[in-house]
């Protein structure tokens, strides 16, 4: 998030995008509806599904799975054609406003609901006149926007309106993608991705290479950019990739084409899983490490808005279950470094040496302090909010963003839309929350979620097990008829490894960050007999 | 001077506040005890109980929670007729109610009995205004909830409506009738709660309680730790309790975290995996396509040198690690530092795309 989740009561209005926030980040989610229920603050809520949020919003565009960047670009048309932007923090703060306006100008609304599924073009321009209005408005996404192979031109879509409305740099405004996980946003600041160094420092410069072998006292640094983990599965059936350690992952349910996930990891020649439970995936794995679960270790994790908080041991490990880092320092010193961590604080002072986000943070001042990175220097306060009077890079860049289809279109054979998602009783593939008995007993088991006049046009009843199938697999699953979900439009939670959504979806990548296509792939339902 | 400050005395002491504030702000503030049922900082102001009367002006017994500051305004915090007022508030409670500590899951962290041991208020023996309430232990498999127990302070209706926003919790007939209903007049396990919980947290007493406590321990052998939720990536701040077995039994948000004591249905119920009887527990090598138990040192050993061999035969660029995000900042720095440094190849990544 480029702001901070107490912001929340000072904007005037709220953009949500993609986002289920009441059931994937609850405690957010309801500090928004209070802002919008008791506090009077608007709302305008774009997502496929009729989330929860989208019955309390000024208005709702329930698009179609996909075409998130038609309606954003639709938007700043009318903001734009109607001179209703920020003009001066435009000019002062951002370039390349000239070439976004041109790009805008073929999405108009009538367009745009075409493309969206949309019956109701003059709401987007009642929406984008609301949006004016609203000083400052947050916009909030997640996955909803970024699962998609236009999944990075998604993202600089919503930074495109947000400049526009001169909404960043700004208390209680920003764009503010809701991290899904306990310390997503950790694993990426500390360089667990193929291309960056701790603190997104890039790998392929000689720069970054000789400052991590001082640090590291190495000097065998490769400049070339690493595979990301569905690259990895490639090259694992091409051959030329033989060993994989996975701590904490559970890529057989979490990840899309399952069915070439598990090929993959049956053609290594060696899997090592660290784990807290013997997962779908460990058990393809040759040695399986007993790890210790959160509330089990000690040590730093990064939320959403960039807060640094420790996390402390609350009770013992079962049997010989160790911590991760003792597992990894075990390992690297068989293989002939001298690695001397002795606790988790050893590794976070050397973290701070070269993570310049972090160089300010010690396990003191976390204790004490509401610290946000960057936070460089031990004087520093940390940072609310990213971009305060110019951009990391100076001025902020509004790139042209056309709109383009999904990798995978509706056809005569499949000619649903499956869309993915999480429930707010669940949680990724399952391996915490379904060990955890209310969650469990809360939802015992997966479905997927069918419009009523789907359901009719398939002669389907509510809770009547229906078979579905994607060019990638088929399964066997309940239904849940709700309106809950547009016509044409199926919606799969993809936590149950016996209805796992992910032998369907499409591994489908965004060219530039890779990410998969989760949100939407093509689907055929079916009536079973018995 | 600025208008907005207020001066008055508290117990004699002089003290300040600003306009609009309360005497129990000012007096909290300051660090002077006015002892509270209905009232609680997180929610809106009910006025209710009247445990937390002051005398004002030497004259005029005022509810603290609600009661306006004025300039030159003097408080007393206690004296024998509040005393009195305040026994008569804790009598009328237990005569209408079933407080018997004896079966209670609060026992022992209940704000009801602290204040009755404090102002010494004997059993009751007049129960004719008591009326049997609604008990429902099993409708839901999250909160139960014991009306008998219930002194319709409405912290759990304004929690639901003001901090939760579900908007479950109401209250339904009137005077002596008055009892707490959830939707239009549902059990709480069917109607549209979503179990956060919060209400829970929030109860003075034991009308409401977390369906997992009871037997687990006394609230007093009970320790806590605070730690992170393992779920989203809002961070909500949580503080785990533990009893004298080292078994987990509740989990409460904490006031300093992000989540300002708000949690969820996951943070709140979801953390019992940690101690499932399904945890690994030793180490596992694969021989002849079973799992076979193996000794620390043998199992870190065959990796080392696995991985070894891979690099040697294949190159670096064979071998990759995945980090994790349910994993702390340190051992992600250091999964990536050994892809990198020992292994000499960037071929590590995580979920972050999931």
């Amino acid at each position: 998030m480029t702001n901070s989740i107490r912001e929340i009561p000072t904007s005037s209005g709220f953009l949500v995008i993609g986002s289920n926030t009441t059931e994937n980040h609850p405690v957010i989610g309801s500090m928004i509806k209070k802002e919008v229920l008791n506090n009077k603050k608007k709302l305008i809520v774009v997502d496929p599904r009729n989330i929860e949020l989208s019955k309390y919003a000024d208005y709702y565009f329930a698009i179609n799975p996909g075409t998130n960047i038609a309606i954003l670009n639709g938007f700043m048309h009318v903001i734009v054609k109607e001179g209703l932007y920020d003009n001066e923090y435009v000019e002062k703060r951002c370039e390349g406003f000239a070439d976004l306006a041109k790009s805008l100008e073929k999405y108009t609304p009538d367009y745009v609901a075409k493309i969206c599924g949309l019956n109701n073009p003059d709401d987007i321009v009642a929406a984008a006149h609301l949006m004016a209005t609203l000083k400052p408005m947050a916009l909030y996404y997640s996955m909803g926007i970024t699962q998609f192979v236009s999944g990075v031109n998604g993202v600089k879509s919503t930074a495109n309106l947000q400049m526009l409305l001169g909404n960043v740099g700004v208390a209680g405004g920003g764009v503010n993608p809701l991290r899904g996980q306990n310390n997503v946003q950790g694993a990426c600041d500390m360089g667990g991705l193929p291309n960056v160094y701790p603190a997104y420092q890039p790998v392929t410069t000689e720069e970054s290479k000789s400052k991590f072998e001082m640090a590291w006292g190495t000097s065998n640094l490769s400049l070339k950019p690493g595979l990301t983990l569905m690259e990895m599965f490639n090259h694992a059936l091409a051959g030329d990739f033989k060993a994989l350690w996975i701590m904490g992952e559970n890529p057989v349910i979490s990840d899309p084409n399952q069915q070439h996930v598990i090929d993959a990891l049956k053609a290594l020649e060696f899997v090592v899983v660290q784990d807290i439970f013997l997962t779908e995936t460990a058990e393809l794995a040759h040695v399986v490490l007993p790890a210790c679960a959160f509330l089990e270790k000690s040590g730093t994790v990064s939320n959403t808005e960039r807060r640094v908080q420790m996390m402390n041991k609350v009770v013992s490990p079962p049997g010989q279950a160790k911590d991760d880092w003792w597992i990894i320092t075990e390992v690297a010193k068989r293989m002939g470094v001298n690695w001397n961590y002795k606790k988790p604080k050893d590794i976070f002072a050397e973290i701070r040496k070269v993570t310049p986000s972090y160089a300010g943070m010690t396990y003191e001042r976390i204790r004490k302090e509401l610290l946000q990175w960057p936070c460089p220097t031990e004087d520093h306060p940390g940072t609310q909010f990213l971009h305060r009077d110019r951009f990391s890079r100076g001025l902020g860049v509004l790139t042209p963003i056309e709109y383009t289809s999904p990798a995978e279109e509706t056809d005569a054979e499949y000619p649903l839309i499956m869309t993915t998602g999480r429930l707010l009783d669940h949680f990724h593939t399952g391996t915490m929350s379904r060990n955890s008995k209310v969650l469990n007993e809360n939802v015992p088991e997966g479905y997927v979620e069918l419009n009523p006049n789907d359901a009719q046009n398939y002669n389907i009843k509510d809770g009547e097990t229906i078979s579905i199938s994607s060019r990638r697999g088929s399964l066997r699953v309940k239904t849940k008829v709700t309106e809950k979900t547009k016509p044409n439009v199926v919606f799969f939670p993809w936590h149950f490894f016996e209805a796992a959504a992910n032998k369907l979806t499409n591994d489908a990548l965004d060219p530039l960050c890779k990410i998969p296509e989760y949100k939407v792939c093509s689907c055929r339902i079916e009536k079973v007999y018995p | 001077m600025d208008s907005d400050l207020i001066k008055f005395s508290i117990d004699g002491r002089v003290v300040k506040g600003r306009r609009g504030q309360t005497i129990l702000e000012v007096a909290t503030e300051n660090g002077i005890y006015i002892p509270t049922l209905c009232y609680h900082p997180k929610i809106s102001k009910t006025g209710a109980c009247r445990i937390c009367i002051v005398r004002v002006n030497d004259r005029m017994l005022r509810t603290a929670c609600t009661e306006p500051i004025m300039d030159d305004m003097t408080v007393v915090t206690e004296d024998e007729g509040i005393i009195a007022n305040r026994k008569f508030v804790l009598e009328l409670l237990l005569m209408e109610g079933d407080h018997n500590c004896l079966y209670c899951e609060s026992n022992g962290d209940c704000e009801l009995q602290t204040l009755v041991q404090k102002y010494q208020v004997g059993p009751v023996t007049d129960t004719s205004i008591r009326h049997d309430r609604e008990i429902d232990f099993t409708s839901s498999n999250a909160i139960k909830r014991n009306e008998m127990r219930c002194i319709l302070c409405q912290r759990c209706i304004k929690t639901c409506n003001e901090i939760q926003m579900c908007r479950v919790w109401g209250t339904c007939e009137r005077g002596s009738e008055t009892h707490l209903i959830a939707d239009d007049n549902k059990r709480i396990g069917e109607s549209s709660c979503v179990k956060c919980g919060q209400c829970v947290q929030m109860c003075p007493t034991g009308a409401l309680s977390f369906q997992t406590v009871l037997g687990t321990g006394q609230n007093w052998e009970l320790t806590k730790e605070t730690s992170i939720c393992i779920y989203c990536g809002v961070g909500c701040q949580i503080d785990f309790y533990k009893n004298k077995e080292g078994v987990l039994v509740k989990a409460i948000g904490n006031d300093d975290g992000p989540n300002r004591g708000h949690i969820c249905v996951k943070g709140r119920f979801g953390w019992d995996f940690v101690q499932s009887p399904k945890r690994l527990t030793k180490p596992l090598i694969k021989k002849n396509g079973n799992f076979v138990e193996a000794s620390w040192d043998e199992a870190l050993n065959l990796v080392a040198e696995k991985l070894s061999d891979v690099k040697k035969k294949s190159g670096a660029d064979a071998i990759g690690t995945l980090c994790s995000a349910k994993c702390t900042n340190e051992e992600n720095y250091l999964m990536q530092k050994f892809t990198r440094a020992v292994i000499g190849t960037n071929n590590t990544d995580h979920c972050a795309r999931l």
